[in-house]
Protein backbone atom coordinates (compact mmCIF):
# COMPACT_ATOMS: atom_id res chain seq x y z
CA UNK A 1 0.00 0.00 0.00
CA UNK A 2 1.27 3.73 -1.54
CA UNK A 3 2.67 4.97 2.32
CA UNK A 4 0.71 8.55 1.51
CA UNK A 5 -2.14 6.81 0.25
CA UNK A 6 -2.63 5.22 3.49
CA UNK A 7 -2.01 8.61 5.37
CA UNK A 8 -4.79 10.49 3.62
CA UNK A 9 -7.12 7.92 4.01
CA UNK A 10 -6.47 7.71 7.54
CA UNK A 11 -6.55 11.56 7.62
CA UNK A 12 -9.90 11.61 5.25
CA UNK A 13 -11.45 8.69 7.77
CA UNK A 14 -10.72 11.10 11.24
CA UNK A 15 -12.48 14.35 9.09
CA UNK A 16 -15.22 12.55 7.87
CA UNK A 17 -16.43 11.55 10.61
CA UNK A 18 -15.36 14.79 12.69
CA UNK A 19 -16.79 17.09 9.62
CA UNK A 20 -19.93 15.06 9.85
CA UNK A 21 -20.62 15.51 13.52
CA UNK A 22 -20.91 18.69 13.80
CA UNK A 23 -24.26 20.03 11.88
CA UNK A 24 -26.24 17.22 13.41
CA UNK A 25 -24.55 17.45 16.78
CA UNK A 26 -25.87 21.26 16.53
CA UNK A 27 -29.34 19.98 15.19
CA UNK A 28 -29.55 17.44 17.97
CA UNK A 29 -28.89 19.56 20.26
CA UNK A 30 -31.80 22.07 19.03
CA UNK A 31 -34.51 19.07 18.81
CA UNK A 32 -33.88 18.37 22.32
CA UNK A 33 -34.22 21.49 23.47
CA UNK A 34 -37.27 22.75 22.13
CA UNK A 35 -38.46 19.13 22.89
CA UNK A 36 -37.76 19.72 27.09
CA UNK A 37 -39.26 23.06 26.39
CA UNK A 38 -42.78 21.49 24.88
CA UNK A 39 -42.17 19.49 28.03
CA UNK A 40 -41.87 22.00 30.14
CA UNK A 41 -44.69 23.92 28.66
CA UNK A 42 -47.33 20.99 28.31
CA UNK A 43 -46.03 17.51 30.99
CA UNK A 44 -49.24 15.86 29.63
CA UNK A 45 -47.90 15.56 26.28
CA UNK A 46 -44.07 13.78 27.27
CA UNK A 47 -44.83 10.38 26.15
CA UNK A 48 -45.59 11.88 22.54
CA UNK A 49 -42.80 14.60 22.32
CA UNK A 50 -40.61 11.37 23.38
CA UNK A 51 -41.63 9.18 20.41
CA UNK A 52 -41.09 12.24 17.94
CA UNK A 53 -38.25 13.28 19.41
CA UNK A 54 -36.44 10.10 18.76
CA UNK A 55 -37.58 9.25 15.54
CA UNK A 56 -35.86 12.90 14.41
CA UNK A 57 -32.88 12.35 16.09
CA UNK A 58 -32.11 8.60 14.66
CA UNK A 59 -32.82 10.89 10.80
CA UNK A 60 -30.58 13.20 12.40
CA UNK A 61 -27.97 10.61 14.05
CA UNK A 62 -28.64 9.30 10.25
CA UNK A 63 -26.18 12.05 8.59
CA UNK A 64 -23.28 11.47 10.65
CA UNK A 65 -23.48 7.42 10.25
CA UNK A 66 -23.06 8.52 6.44
CA UNK A 67 -19.85 10.01 7.65
CA UNK A 68 -18.87 7.06 8.99
CA UNK A 69 -19.58 4.64 6.36
CA UNK A 70 -17.32 6.84 4.05
CA UNK A 71 -14.64 6.48 7.17
CA UNK A 72 -15.20 2.89 7.38
CA UNK A 73 -14.98 2.14 3.97
CA UNK A 74 -11.95 4.37 3.62
CA UNK A 75 -10.06 2.52 6.58
CA UNK A 76 -10.84 -1.11 5.95
CA UNK A 77 -12.20 -1.13 2.29
CA UNK A 78 -10.16 1.48 0.89
CA UNK A 79 -11.33 1.68 -2.87
CA UNK A 80 -7.24 3.28 -3.53
CA UNK A 81 -5.72 0.57 -2.30
CA UNK A 82 -5.58 -1.74 -5.45
CA UNK B 1 -7.03 -4.33 7.65
CA UNK B 2 -7.76 -5.83 10.77
CA UNK B 3 -7.85 -4.32 14.52
CA UNK B 4 -7.20 -7.46 15.31
CA UNK B 5 -3.33 -6.69 15.22
CA UNK B 6 -3.93 -3.75 17.02
CA UNK B 7 -3.73 -6.32 19.98
CA UNK B 8 -3.33 -9.96 19.95
CA UNK B 9 -3.47 -10.98 23.59
CA UNK B 10 -7.13 -9.10 24.04
CA UNK B 11 -8.92 -11.33 21.56
CA UNK B 12 -11.82 -11.83 23.44
CA UNK B 13 -13.55 -9.68 20.72
CA UNK B 14 -12.46 -8.67 17.77
CA UNK B 15 -13.22 -6.61 14.49
CA UNK B 16 -13.71 -8.03 11.22
CA UNK B 17 -14.90 -5.74 8.65
CA UNK B 18 -15.06 -7.19 5.52
CA UNK B 19 -13.86 -10.91 5.83
CA UNK B 20 -16.58 -12.99 5.23
CA UNK B 21 -17.41 -16.86 5.32
CA UNK B 22 -18.21 -17.31 1.49
CA UNK B 23 -20.40 -19.62 0.03
CA UNK B 24 -20.48 -21.06 -4.01
CA UNK B 25 -23.97 -21.54 -5.03
CA UNK B 26 -23.39 -22.68 -8.99
CA UNK B 27 -21.16 -19.65 -9.39
CA UNK B 28 -22.56 -17.65 -6.98
CA UNK B 29 -21.16 -16.27 -4.21
CA UNK B 30 -23.20 -15.78 -0.97
CA UNK B 31 -21.88 -14.39 2.18
CA UNK B 32 -22.56 -17.58 5.06
CA UNK B 33 -22.24 -15.83 8.14
CA UNK B 34 -25.09 -13.63 7.13
CA UNK B 35 -27.65 -16.55 5.42
CA UNK B 36 -26.56 -18.66 8.86
CA UNK B 37 -27.85 -15.94 11.47
CA UNK B 38 -30.63 -14.61 8.82
CA UNK B 39 -31.88 -18.12 9.06
CA UNK B 40 -31.83 -18.40 12.73
CA UNK B 41 -33.81 -14.97 13.07
CA UNK B 42 -36.44 -16.29 10.52
CA UNK B 43 -36.73 -19.22 12.44
CA UNK B 44 -36.90 -17.48 15.50
CA UNK B 45 -39.69 -15.21 14.35
CA UNK B 46 -41.78 -18.61 13.04
CA UNK B 47 -41.16 -20.46 16.26
CA UNK B 48 -42.70 -17.26 18.13
CA UNK B 49 -45.79 -17.07 15.63
CA UNK B 50 -46.77 -20.25 15.64
CA UNK B 51 -46.65 -20.75 19.46
CA UNK B 52 -48.71 -17.86 19.63
CA UNK B 53 -51.30 -18.85 17.63
CA UNK B 54 -51.21 -22.74 18.29
CA UNK B 55 -54.02 -22.51 20.52
CA UNK B 56 -56.00 -19.38 19.73
CA UNK B 57 -58.52 -18.22 22.56
CA UNK B 58 -61.18 -15.21 22.71
CA UNK B 59 -59.58 -14.17 26.03
CA UNK B 60 -56.08 -14.35 25.15
CA UNK B 61 -53.75 -15.85 27.82
CA UNK B 62 -49.62 -16.24 27.63
CA UNK B 63 -48.11 -16.16 24.72
CA UNK B 64 -50.90 -15.45 22.45
CA UNK B 65 -51.40 -12.03 24.63
CA UNK B 66 -47.36 -11.27 23.70
CA UNK B 67 -48.36 -11.98 20.33
CA UNK B 68 -51.25 -9.91 19.97
CA UNK B 69 -49.22 -6.85 21.47
CA UNK B 70 -46.58 -7.39 18.58
CA UNK B 71 -49.10 -7.18 15.46
CA UNK B 72 -50.90 -4.73 17.25
CA UNK B 73 -47.94 -2.58 17.69
CA UNK B 74 -46.44 -3.10 14.55
CA UNK B 75 -49.79 -2.27 12.95
CA UNK B 76 -49.63 1.21 14.77
CA UNK B 77 -46.70 1.65 13.05
CA UNK B 78 -48.50 0.98 9.96
CA UNK B 79 -51.99 2.98 10.51
CA UNK B 80 -50.03 6.30 11.66
CA UNK B 81 -48.11 6.29 8.54
CA UNK B 82 -50.06 4.66 5.44
CA UNK B 83 -54.02 5.95 6.87
CA UNK B 84 -56.65 4.57 8.55
CA UNK B 85 -58.20 3.45 5.10
CA UNK B 86 -55.02 1.44 3.12
CA UNK B 87 -53.11 0.44 6.40
CA UNK B 88 -54.49 -2.65 6.51
CA UNK B 89 -53.03 -4.73 3.47
CA UNK B 90 -49.46 -3.52 4.71
CA UNK B 91 -49.35 -4.60 8.01
CA UNK B 92 -47.74 -8.18 7.20
CA UNK B 93 -45.52 -6.43 5.48
CA UNK B 94 -44.68 -3.49 7.48
CA UNK B 95 -44.75 -5.90 10.78
CA UNK B 96 -42.40 -8.38 8.73
CA UNK B 97 -39.63 -5.64 8.46
CA UNK B 98 -39.72 -4.55 11.87
CA UNK B 99 -39.40 -7.83 13.33
CA UNK B 100 -36.76 -9.01 10.95
CA UNK B 101 -34.55 -5.88 11.52
CA UNK B 102 -35.27 -6.20 15.49
CA UNK B 103 -34.92 -10.10 15.44
CA UNK B 104 -31.20 -9.00 12.96
CA UNK B 105 -29.91 -6.23 15.41
CA UNK B 106 -30.98 -8.09 18.51
CA UNK B 107 -29.73 -11.61 17.71
CA UNK B 108 -26.01 -9.71 16.51
CA UNK B 109 -25.74 -7.82 19.92
CA UNK B 110 -27.31 -10.50 22.66
CA UNK B 111 -25.84 -13.98 21.26
CA UNK B 112 -22.55 -14.87 21.92
CA UNK B 113 -21.60 -15.69 18.42
CA UNK B 114 -17.92 -15.91 19.13
CA UNK B 115 -18.81 -19.26 20.57
CA UNK B 116 -19.54 -20.84 17.37
CA UNK B 117 -15.77 -20.50 15.37
CA UNK B 118 -15.99 -20.22 11.53
CA UNK B 119 -13.57 -21.31 8.81
CA UNK B 120 -13.46 -17.31 8.03
CA UNK B 121 -15.48 -14.38 9.13
CA UNK B 122 -17.47 -14.09 12.11
CA UNK B 123 -21.73 -14.96 12.98
CA UNK B 124 -22.59 -11.15 13.55
CA UNK B 125 -25.96 -9.55 12.83
CA UNK B 126 -27.08 -10.17 9.22
CA UNK B 127 -27.81 -6.51 9.15
CA UNK B 128 -24.18 -4.90 9.17
CA UNK B 129 -23.80 -6.73 5.80
CA UNK B 130 -24.85 -4.02 3.61
CA UNK B 131 -26.17 -6.18 1.00
CA UNK B 132 -28.84 -7.30 3.76
CA UNK B 133 -29.72 -3.83 4.30
CA UNK B 134 -29.72 -2.83 0.34
CA UNK B 135 -32.17 -6.01 -0.04
CA UNK B 136 -34.79 -4.51 2.36
CA UNK B 137 -34.43 -0.84 0.94
CA UNK B 138 -35.06 -2.36 -2.53
CA UNK B 139 -38.10 -4.44 -1.31
CA UNK B 140 -38.91 -1.04 0.08
CA UNK B 141 -38.26 0.69 -2.70
CA UNK B 142 -40.79 -2.22 -4.94
CA UNK B 143 -43.70 -1.90 -2.62
CA UNK B 144 -43.94 1.63 -2.73
CA UNK B 145 -43.75 1.52 -6.17
CA UNK B 146 -46.42 -1.26 -6.12
CA UNK B 147 -48.90 0.51 -4.37
CA UNK B 148 -48.99 3.27 -6.07
CA UNK B 149 -49.11 1.60 -9.20
CA UNK B 150 -51.82 -0.53 -8.00
CA UNK B 151 -53.99 2.15 -6.43
CA UNK B 152 -53.63 4.69 -9.12
CA UNK B 153 -52.10 2.86 -12.59
CA UNK B 154 -50.26 5.06 -14.78
CA UNK B 155 -51.55 8.26 -13.37
CA UNK B 156 -49.25 7.56 -10.52
CA UNK B 157 -46.19 8.78 -12.71
CA UNK B 158 -48.21 12.45 -12.28
CA UNK B 159 -46.65 13.27 -9.05
CA UNK B 160 -43.24 13.20 -10.76
CA UNK B 161 -44.38 16.69 -12.19
CA UNK B 162 -46.18 17.72 -9.38
CA UNK B 163 -46.06 20.68 -8.14
CA UNK B 164 -44.28 22.08 -10.94
CA UNK B 165 -42.29 20.17 -13.65
CA UNK B 166 -39.29 21.56 -12.75
CA UNK B 167 -39.14 20.03 -9.85
CA UNK B 168 -39.07 16.41 -11.69
CA UNK B 169 -35.23 15.33 -11.94
CA UNK B 170 -35.66 16.24 -7.94
CA UNK B 171 -38.48 13.95 -7.99
CA UNK B 172 -36.57 11.29 -9.98
CA UNK B 173 -33.25 11.35 -7.59
CA UNK B 174 -35.64 10.67 -4.76
CA UNK B 175 -36.67 7.53 -5.91
CA UNK B 176 -32.67 6.52 -5.80
CA UNK B 177 -31.92 8.68 -2.45
CA UNK B 178 -35.03 6.85 -0.59
CA UNK B 179 -33.42 2.84 -0.93
CA UNK B 180 -29.34 4.58 -0.89
CA UNK B 181 -30.46 6.57 2.71
CA UNK B 182 -32.47 3.71 4.32
CA UNK B 183 -29.67 1.32 3.67
CA UNK B 184 -26.74 2.90 4.75
CA UNK B 185 -28.84 4.21 8.02
CA UNK B 186 -29.08 1.08 8.95
CA UNK B 187 -26.29 -0.24 7.87
CA UNK B 188 -24.27 2.05 9.28
CA UNK B 189 -25.93 2.66 12.84
CA UNK B 190 -25.26 -1.36 13.63
CA UNK B 191 -22.42 -1.69 12.10
CA UNK B 192 -21.02 1.55 13.94
CA UNK B 193 -22.13 -0.16 16.97
CA UNK B 194 -20.94 -3.02 16.85
CA UNK B 195 -17.40 -1.03 16.34
CA UNK B 196 -17.89 0.85 19.11
CA UNK B 197 -18.16 -2.16 21.61
CA UNK B 198 -15.30 -4.45 20.02
CA UNK B 199 -13.00 -1.29 20.30
CA UNK B 200 -13.84 -1.13 24.09
CA UNK B 201 -13.90 -4.24 24.97
CA UNK B 202 -10.38 -4.51 23.24
CA UNK B 203 -9.24 -1.93 25.73
CA UNK B 204 -11.17 -2.59 28.84
CA UNK B 205 -13.04 -5.76 29.38
CA UNK B 206 -14.95 -5.48 31.65
CA UNK B 207 -17.84 -3.88 32.97
CA UNK B 208 -17.48 -0.27 30.69
CA UNK B 209 -18.51 -1.34 27.98
CA UNK B 210 -21.91 -2.61 29.73
CA UNK B 211 -23.73 1.04 29.35
CA UNK B 212 -22.78 1.11 25.43
CA UNK B 213 -23.96 -2.34 24.60
CA UNK B 214 -27.44 -0.79 26.48
CA UNK B 215 -27.32 2.04 24.50
CA UNK B 216 -26.89 0.23 21.52
CA UNK B 217 -29.62 -2.61 21.91
CA UNK B 218 -31.90 0.85 22.31
CA UNK B 219 -30.40 2.42 19.25
CA UNK B 220 -30.63 -0.67 17.39
CA UNK B 221 -34.64 -1.28 18.20
CA UNK B 222 -34.96 2.22 17.46
CA UNK B 223 -33.29 1.29 14.42
CA UNK B 224 -35.96 -1.49 13.45
CA UNK B 225 -38.77 1.01 14.38
CA UNK B 226 -37.47 3.73 12.18
CA UNK B 227 -36.71 1.59 8.96
CA UNK B 228 -40.58 0.53 9.66
CA UNK B 229 -41.93 3.45 10.08
CA UNK B 230 -39.94 5.05 6.72
CA UNK B 231 -41.10 2.17 5.04
CA UNK B 232 -44.79 2.75 5.43
CA UNK B 233 -44.32 6.38 4.77
CA UNK B 234 -43.03 6.14 1.56
CA UNK B 235 -45.93 3.51 1.04
CA UNK B 236 -48.84 5.71 2.15
CA UNK B 237 -46.71 8.78 0.14
CA UNK B 238 -47.06 6.75 -2.70
CA UNK B 239 -51.02 6.22 -1.65
CA UNK B 240 -51.95 8.90 -1.01
CA UNK B 241 -54.52 11.76 -3.37
CA UNK B 242 -56.82 10.53 -5.54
Amino acid sequence: MDSIISAASVIAAGLSVGLAAIGPGIGQGNAAGQAVEGIARQPEAENKIRGTLLLSLAFMEALTIYGLVVALSLLFANPFTS
Amino acid sequence: MNLNSVDSLLLISGVEVGKHFYWEFQGITFHGQVFIVSLFVISLILIFSILGTLNLKTIPEGFQNFMEFVVEFTSTIAKDQIGESYYRPWIPFVGTLFLFILGCNWAGALIPWKIIELPEGELAAPTNDINTTVALALITSFSYFYAGLNKKGLAYFKRYIQPTPVLLPINILEDFTKPLSLSFRLFGNILADELTVSVLVMLVPLIIPLPIMVLGLFASSIQALIFSTLASAYIGEALEGH
